[in-house]
């Protein structure tokens, strides 16, 4: 491999992509309007509903509790209800749950920040729960427009990189770029090593620039490591370039590029946990997903942003990029032709 | 003359059609071969086998006595009959670019000197015209100064004024010594261009030749040509055979095709026609191709 000809055309294809004003603004606009759009719409109280998790058997003491009108109940149940019980206490520190009551050692937790989990507190002890003994939790509230970012980053990127490689690969093969590219000593390794790099470091600076903006505009949690994040987007932009190489290695027409490339993003977009919650979906449903890796990057990205998570507690979405890297791209390149 | 490329009994075919069926051939080093045949002859498709951009089925292609790698890479230069370069890339930076791919490269001034490029290197290439566009494509065609230049169709959808201009840069880099294959539809430029030619048709040669060797082999006659009058209508429809007159008929009057130049003036002023208009030319290489191919029109 020549690194001044891998050079040459990673500056060509940076250039390609600088100048053609129209998809880079828009590559920067798509994310910030679908946050903004987001944050917006779920703002407000049309979606108030108070969430209880309920620890036990219900308690005739409780009915009148219980019976109130916007109540959800959640049953907190499972093999290891002590793992289960800990991870609802999370939730209410996290506001996913206004309030946690264990009917069986009379005992409730709430967050003293949250105006839902204190109401819910008065409500209580008004209506039969006088004797149970509060266990108060305290953090940030988590939005939903907290929660959406990190898969929205992530979605974005997918799409940058899915049509960026594949449909523009596929777009130099119909009008005769990789012809006129194969009559020279470029390698086909070049090539592809010049494209990844390229579209990878526009995918990375596009994605902090919208990083940037949406902080400024509307802000959200960033408990986590900057550089844990970095590692996450940088290994699954890189993960979902390769996949594109593959669509790209041999087909000559753009609309079956397009077909192809919308047949790989749209699951990925609604399958990969980015818009809500894969909980409470098929669990078959659930392993799919997991052989998509805007779900490995959306999971890993939420909980550093989110929880604060560290590198150990998300080891397996990072292995499991890597392979997924290694793999699309051993077929990509296996698999490309020039024509 | 030491040939540069031999090519032996080259086959191709695409799904079970053979477009090239075993042609064989050498190019002498530093002289203009022309590829000759009409649309679906086979020889873009003989072209792309000797730029080892298509693999042929079987037969052998020999660049300086060795089969094609890296060197021929190296040393040959090649203009597609379609290219198109990156979007948004000016001239120069398209030559900066192909120039970077090569260990060696030529003197990048000259070459836009010699290309008339100048006036452009910060245009955008897709805002070239066509002209312009197809210097450019030689241009980066010679940035690795090959000694072997590969023309696909070079002038094809040109003014004249713009084939004219190209085919002067043809003329300069023949001056360099340099080996040029190209292909075409313009007799006229193989003419203008090309030491030999090769007609192809149905994938196969039909003939190779020098020019003249070939229009000698092949004609022995020359052809008078009258514009139109009542005269020669009535010539031509008071005798079925036209009075024994190898005649073709267009729009502005008749060729007649003869051996006997004086004869065939007696003839037709013996039947009153006027001699007014008349000219007098050599059989072309149009008249060739015509005869080895036919006039059908081609699918």
């Amino acid at each position: 491999m020549r690194w001044r000809r891998f050079k040459s055309v990673l500056g060509a294809r940076d250039r390609e992509f600088v100048r053609d004003r129209s998809a880079l603004a828009w590559n920067i606009a798509f994310p910030l309007l679908i946050i903004i759009g987001f944050a917006y719409a779920f703002t407000g109280n049309q979606l108030e509903h108070y969430k209880v998790g309920i620890i036990g058997p219900s308690e005739e003491s409780l009915v009148a509790f219980f019976d109130i009108k916007y109540l959800k109940l959640i049953e907190i149940k499972g093999p290891d209800l002590a793992k289960e019980i800990e991870i609802s206490i999370n939730k209410v520190q996290r506001h996913q749950l206004d309030m946690l009551i264990n009917t069986q050692l009379k005992q409730y937790w709430v967050n003293d920040s949250s105006p839902s989990g204190v109401m819910l507190e008065k409500v209580l002890s008004g209506s039969g729960g006088v004797d149970y003994q509060k266990q108060s939790v305290k953090n940030e509230q988590v939005r939903y427009v907290d929660w959406l970012i990190p898969g929205v980053l992530g979605m974005n990127m997918m799409f940058s990189a899915l049509f960026g490689v594949g449909y523009v690969i596929v777009r130099y093969r119909k009008n005769g770029v990789l012809k006129r590219l194969q009559a020279t000593p470029l390698s086909a390794l070049e090539f592809l090593s010049a494209q990844i790099v390229s579209r990878l470091w526009l995918i990375m600076a596009i994605t902090i620039i919208v990083y940037i903006g949406c902080q400024l505009l509307i802000g959200f949690a960033m408990y986590g490591n900057y550089l844990n994040l970095l590692l996450v987007y940088t290994l699954g932009a890189f993960a979902m370039i390769s996949m594109g190489l593959i669509v790209a290695a041999r087909v000559r027409s753009e609309e079956m590029a397009g077909g192809l490339l919308n047949m790989l993003s749209w699951p990925m977009m609604f399958l990969s946990g980015v818009w809500f919650s894969l909980e409470g979906l098929h669990p078959w449903v659930q392993k799919l997903a997991l052989i998509f890796p805007l779900t490995h990057i959306t999971e890993a990205a939420r909980v550093i942003m989110i929880d604060g998570a560290g590198l150990i507690d998300i080891w397996p979405n990072l292995m499991a990029l890597i392979a997924m890297s290694i793999i699309f791209l051993l077929m990509g390149v296996t698999l490309f032709r020039w024509e | 003359m030491q040939p540069i490329i031999q090519v032996e009994q080259l086959i191709k075919q695409f799904n079970g059609v053979k477009a090239v069926k075993g042609v064989s051939f050498e190019v002498g080093e530093g002289t203009c071969l022309g590829l000759l045949g009409p649309n679906g002859a086979g020889k873009t498709t003989t072209v792309e086998m000797m730029e080892g951009i298509k693999r042929p089925d079987n037969g052998s292609i020999l660049y300086r006595g060795e089969k094609l790698g890296k060197e021929f890479q190296r040393q040959a230069g090649i203009m597609f009959q379609t290219t198109a370069l990156q979007d948004f890339i000016s001239v120069r930076e398209a030559l900066d670019l192909f120039s970077s791919f090569y260990p060696q490269s030529g003197d990048l001034q000259q070459i836009i000197e010699d290309c008339s490029l100048a006036a452009f290197l910060h245009q955008d290439t897709s805002k070239l015209s066509g002209g312009q566009r197809q210097r450019l494509l030689l241009a980066i065609a010679l940035v690795n100064k090959p000694d072997v230049l590969f023309l696909d169709e070079p002038t094809t959808g040109l003014d004249p004024q713009a084939r004219h201009n190209f085919w002067q840069l043809i003329h300069k880099i023949k001056q360099q010594n340099k080996t040029i294959v190209l292909t075409t539809h313009y007799m006229e430029e193989a003419y203008e261009l090309c030491d030999r030619i090769i007609i192809m048709d149905h994938g196969e040669i039909i003939a190779q030749g020098t020019p003249k060797a070939l229009l000698a082999e092949h004609f022995n006659d020359i052809v008078i040509q009258i514009p139109n009058s009542s005269a020669l209508e009535s010539l031509l429809g008071s005798t079925p055979d036209h009075a024994g007159l190898d005649i073709t008929r267009h729009q502005q009057g008749v060729d007649i095709c003869t051996s006997d130049i004086n004869l065939t003036v007696q003839q037709l002023l013996a039947a009153n026609v006027s001699l007014n208009g008349m000219q007098i030319r050599e059989r072309n290489l149009d008249d060739l191709f015509l005869e080895l191919t036919g006039k059908a029109l081609r699918q």
